[in-house]
């Protein structure tokens, strides 16, 4: 059988357990709801502003230099793989490839990106 | 071949006999088998998440000098099933002004990444799931969707704690998974491979001794992930209460907290695979896949406790502290790390095991080493430049 068939299944099954946990729960439990029960929780008094805070942009830059490193290491993988039969050059080249991502790195800290102010 | 050394694929023709008996076509019997065995498996897993609770909360009362649950039945062993059934009667609200579809969806999805996971477990050499051979790619996957989950409950729950939380904790998540991503390439250099059966069949020297910086970088890694104490910012019950989860209540929260402690154990089972030789142990496995399962799950329990004992007893640690950590100390390290061992395993290849052992071992103690030295010379020095104008000012009185 397709091995990804199979994964497909642990997708399906993940999905059923909770939301028939969930679903249980839904049936068993009390529906009484009122207006004071459903307000936003704020340690017992009343929400202040808005609750869809602004966010400081300092996440966004950490994101973006995430998004550098996560992809380049994806392609590091079959690299990896196959580094016993490829010998010193391509360790070589692995160096210079990860040299250029460190190299990005140090730009951005350099930059005092990654203080957080 | 009898049930007792290949149980799962005995099991599964049996079945599979038993169905296209009644006249079921064989690609629908075999589905269906697929399906019944992902069903127990998830469902064992659902089992052995209950007594992480309870394990969890007896584990915890020790550290902090108490007993911990000891009423309901056997030293409190049945306390979980009655937290259960509280969770289970408890009232399921959606508070006013939260994006419904995306509050419910969060906490299944959460649940759901950690079960994914299990997918490409090896329990032992024949009861696994599948072998991917792009296994360590899935587990990033997988742990992938664990964020979104977290993002989208924190988002939709229209609360300001949960949304601070959210940010906190994808900032966390996605720091910590360079580093982690990149130690995960070490066992695949050793092993060539990036299935999990392939790796540790090609472990007859545990990865632990041949990279000992590489396991401990993972295991930090694997815990920031986790958002376990002390990388936990997401839910400083101090500052945010509860963080991402605060408005969640009943059984949701219930799925957030089991996933957690679920994901907690996974962790340590794939630290055992990667580093600790799975359900390897001195040529045990062989004897039965039972026996393989049982040292498999041992050596996750041990990653779990190491994971739990390091949960209760460091502080909590500030958001700029963690994220400089990262990307100032541990980024580079494992980078520098994964280079050196590129280079000693070219270097090295084709000398003896003891060569190749002795070399990659003491190349990571190095790298080790110089780090520190590095990092102490670095606090020295911004603690002299405190310092110095105080001395300063003492020598001039």
């Amino acid at each position: 059988m397709n091995e990804w068939l199979y994964v497909g299944l642990f997708f399906i099954v993940g999905l059923i357990i909770p939301v028939g946990a969930i679903g249980v729960a839904w049936i068993l439990g009390p529906k009484k709801s009122n207006p004071i029960k459903l307000t936003t929780y704020e340690c017992g008094i009343e929400t202040v502003g808005d609750s869809w805070v602004q966010f400081k942009a300092q996440y966004y830059i950490f994101a973006l230099v995430f998004l550098v490193f996560d992809v380049e290491t994806v392609f590091l993988f079959p690299w990896a793989v196959r580094l016993g039969q490829l010998g010193l050059f391509a360790v070589i080249e692995g160096i210079v490839f990860v040299a250029i991502l460190i190299a990005g790195l140090i730009y951005t800290w350099r930059k005092g990106m990654l203080e957080w102010a | 071949m009898n049930f007792w050394n290949d149980p799962l694929k005995i099991a599964a023709d049996w079945l599979t006999g038993i169905l296209t008996g009644w006249g079921m076509p064989a690609v629908a019997a075999g589905i269906l088998v697929a399906f019944l065995g992902t069903l127990l498996l998830i469902s064992l897993l659902m089992v052995m998440d209950i007594f992480l609770v309870w394990l969890e909360r007896k584990v915890v009362s020790r550290f902090q000098d108490r007993i911990g649950p000891n009423r309901v039945g056997p030293f409190g062993l049945i306390q979980p099933f009655a937290d259960i059934i509280k969770l289970l009667i408890k009232e399921d609200t959606t508070p006013e002004g939260a994006d419904r579809v995306v509050y419910n969806i969060a906490p299944m999805l959460s649940m759901m990444s950690v079960l994914i996971l299990w997918a490409i477990v090896p329990l032992a050499p024949v009861i696994l799931g599948v072998d991917l051979n792009v296994g360590l790619l899935y587990i990033i996957a997988a742990g992938a969707i664990g964020t979104l989950a977290i993002i989208m409950a924190g988002w939709s729950s229209n609360n300001k704690f949960a949304t601070i939380g959210a940010f906190r904790q994808v900032a966390v998540m996605v720091s910590f998974e360079i580093p982690m991503v990149a130690m995960l390439l070490i066992p695949t250099i050793f092993a060539k491979t990036m299935g999990m059966n392939g790796i540790i069949q090609a472990q007859n020297i545990p990865y632990f001794i041949l990279s000992p910086l590489g396991a401990l970088i993972f295991l930090v890694a694997a815990i920031a992930e986790l958002g376990r104490a002390p990388f936990d910012l997401s839910e400083g019950e101090s500052e945010l209460v509860s963080g991402f989860n605060i408005e969640y209540s009943g059984m949701k929260f219930g799925m957030f907290y089991a996933g957690e402690l679920l994901h907690a154990l996974t962790f340590g089972g794939f630290l055992a695979i990667l580093f600790f030789g799975g359900y390897r142990f001195f040529g045990l496995e062989k004897v039965s896949p039972f026996l393989a399962i049982v040292i498999f799950l041992a050596k996750a329990m041990v990653g779990y406790w190491v994971i739990m004992w390091v949960r209760y007893t460091m502080m909590r640690i500030r958001i700029d502290h963690m994220l400089a950590f990262n990307w100032k100390f541990l980024t580079p390290l494992s980078f520098v790390l994964l280079m050196v061992t590129a280079l000693m395993n070219a270097l090295l290849a084709g000398t003896s095991v003891w060569v190749y052992s002795i070399g990659m071992f003491l190349s990571n103690v190095l790298i080790a080493w110089i780090a520190l030295e590095i990092v102490r010379a670095y606090s020295r020095n911004e603690r002299e430049k405190v310092e110095a104008p105080k001395v300063a000012a003492e020598a001039h009185h």
